[in-house]
């Protein structure tokens, strides 16, 4: 990569579903790999559609440009070299192994610099599972999970294609306080790779605890972005959400956001 | 991180990855051993069906006849040829093709009760059918004896034709695939009734016996022309099998690997109608196999779809001749459509399939 770490430009981005445009001409300063951006906002702010966009799932128009390559130019496939997708949920019905459905996340599409070989993508299977520290649930079906095994399932789906850009959807979303902290913690360790990592929260105090930036949506718009402690002030988080919050810096440094009401 | 820590909610002894390696491999060995099996118990279902019929010729008798054919009793020659291998190897295409358009149906509607006959495409090639019969509107330049098949067939494109592009008016979601294919099997089942209702009497039993699916109409020529539907649609299935295997991950999911799902969607879809028309044209409508060849698969060897489709395939085939075996031997001098037989035979597999599943849960 050429001069200084990987940045993701977002710039004019106008995403949305038929008939229905959720995000209006959007732009904000560029992601730096390494870190973890946390996208908060009320119900049907734009968090999953600009999640989305950034992963081609939706059609959008404007600028994404990720490490000098022009994301919006690429067909799905090629952008599956780039860019992955966590969806919130794993579906349970389906006869597959943990194991099984890294493969075939590896082999839905060729990959670049990837032969795509029997041995080498199991190898690299393994490899996934045994950095999220879910080896030894290689071989169960992913039917009979419990909700933490399967996010770090679901993120091994998503890591194994070694994407630059890697972008979750409430990933700690149904877990417990053990497994919210695993999850994030594993999270966290990915984007030290050297990757940049997008994550749609619901919870500010956890959003505050992992974020390294974070980014505000309100009705499809920019509300504020910054480190936690400048996008979570009690005068932006009454704006956006209406409510009437006290920010609290606890004795550990961490912030610590109580709702004391509606605004 | 450490790669020793366990898995959350794991009281497991955490594993290396050689070890896991092994085990995966211990499971592809079984299933490919599955498939053999599979294909071995095939070959046993065809030659009992073969060994059985109203004329007493054993399965000595048979196999002479079949691998020496020159050396045998000319009668025996005959009847083992021309009389039983012909529905016999009927009974394993029409059972493979429909199995092998089930599976594929079942994982791109994302819905275990799919079928070929889900999205009314025998519904369709029944139309066909009876607009052929009963008031002899059929495709212009076919020659008369094939009059029948060729509409069945056409019908059955057609609604999928249909189907493809009511879907692409309103965005290509599955539940409004499901929806339209829906409205079309109520529509054309409408429409054969009304047919059946100005039929004379004669056409009519024509018309319901048709329905019920049979194999005494398979020559070797159609059985040639199901062979090479087969032999182009499986191999393409089976280059999709990583595609298919990602989408029952959901869709979104494996859009977000680089599966471009409507394509996958569509040529899926191509590849049904294909199997699902050609079939029905030649035996009539053979409910059942679509549904059970890939729910017996999936509960022997998953939805890796490189072993899947193949597995689907194989059991249909098997259901489909122990079927054609037992609508020739439940009542001694009577050959009972294989249509009723079908649901008959496999629904013993399925329920110990089940409870045996239930079981292991």
């Amino acid at each position: 990569m050429m001069g200084g770490p990987m940045q993701l430009h977002v710039s004019n981005l106008c995403a949305g579903y038929r008939g229905r445009m959720v995000l209006h001409d959007f732009t904000i300063t560029p992601l730096e790999a390494g870190k973890v951006t946390v996208l908060v906002g009320p119900n049907a702010a734009g968090k999953s559609t600009l999640l989305r966009s950034l992963a081609g799932l939706v059609p959008a128009t404007g600028s994404l440009r990720l490490g000098g390559i022009d994301l919006m130019g690429l067909r799905l496939a090629e952008r599956a070299n780039h860019v992955a997708f966590m969806p919130q949920d794993l579906p349970q019905g389906a006869e597959l192994t943990v194991l099984e459905s890294v493969i075939s996340a590896l082999k839905a599409s060729p990959l670049d610099g990837f032969g795509g070989g029997a041995q080498e993508s199991r190898l690299r299977a393994l490899a996934a599972l045994d950095r999220l520290g879910i080896l030894d649930l290689a071989s169960d079906g992913i039917g009979r999970l419990s909700g933490g095994q399967r996010q770090l399932a679901s993120l091994a789906q998503a890591v194994v294609r070694a994407p630059r850009l890697l972008t979750l959807d409430e990933p700690t979303s149904a877990l417990d306080l053990r497994h919210q902290y695993q999850v994030m913690h594993t999270v966290k360790a990915l984007a030290g790779e050297g990757r940049i990592v997008v994550a749609v929260l619901h919870d500010l105090t956890l959003a505050a605890k992992w974020a390294d930036h974070v980014i505000v949506l309100d009705q499809g718009r920019l509300a504020a972005e910054g480190p936690p402690a400048e996008a979570f002030t009690p005068e932006i988080l009454r704006r956006v959400y209406g409510v009437a919050t006290r920010v609290e810096r606890c004795s550990r440094g961490g912030l610590h956001i109580a709702v004391d009401g509606l605004a | 991180m450490t790669t020793s820590r366990s898995a959350p909610g794991s009281v497991r002894p955490s594993i290396s990855p050689s070890a896991a390696l092994a085990t995966y491999e211990r499971l592809v060995r079984w299933r490919a051993a599955v498939l053999v099996a599979l294909c071995l118990l095939l070959l046993g279902a065809v030659l009992l069906d073969v060994s059985s019929g109203s004329s007493a010729i054993g399965m000595r008798d048979v196999l002479h006849a079949l691998l020496w054919p020159a050396a045998s009793e000319r009668s025996t020659v005959v009847i083992v040829w021309e009389v039983r291998l012909v529905p016999a190897i009927m009974a394993v295409m029409v059972g493979a093709a429909l199995a092998l358009a089930g599976a594929e149906m079942q994982t791109i509607l994302n819905n275990p009760l799919a079928s070929p006959f889900t999205l009314g495409v025998s519904s369709a090639a029944s139309l066909g059918a009876a607009l052929a019969m009963i008031l002899g509107v059929g495709v212009p330049f076919i020659p008369a004896s094939w009059l029948i098949t060729g509409n069945a067939f056409l019908f059955a494109l057609l609604s999928v034709a249909l189907l493809q592009s009511l879907t692409r008016l309103r965005g290509a979601g599955v539940e409004s695939l499901v929806l339209f294919g829906i409205a079309l099997v109520f529509t054309f089942n409408a429409l054969v009734a009304l047919v059946q209702f100005v039929a004379t009497a004669d056409a009519l039993q024509q018309l319901v016996f048709w329905g019920m699916g049979s194999l005494s109409r398979a020559t070797w020529g159609t059985i040639a022309i199901l062979a090479v539907v087969i032999a182009v649609t499986f191999p393409l299935a089976m280059r999709a099998a990583w595609q298919l295997t990602s989408l029952r991950l959901g869709e979104e999911r494996a859009r977000s690997f680089g599966v471009d799902v409507k394509w996958l969607r569509f040529t899926a879809l191509v590849r049904i109608s294909l199997l699902t028309a050609t079939a029905v044209a030649f035996v009539g409508t053979i409910g059942f196999i679509g549904l059970i060849g890939p729910h017996i698969a999936r509960l022997l060897i998953g939805e890796d779809h490189r072993f899947f489709l193949p597995a689907s395939a194989l059991s249909g085939a098997l259901v489909m001749s122990l079927a054609d075996m037992a609508s020739k031997t439940l009542i001694p001098g009577v050959i009972i459509p294989i249509g009723i037989v079908t649901s008959l035979v496999g629904l013993p597999i399925f329920f110990a399939l089940i409870v045996r599943k239930l079981g292991h849960a």
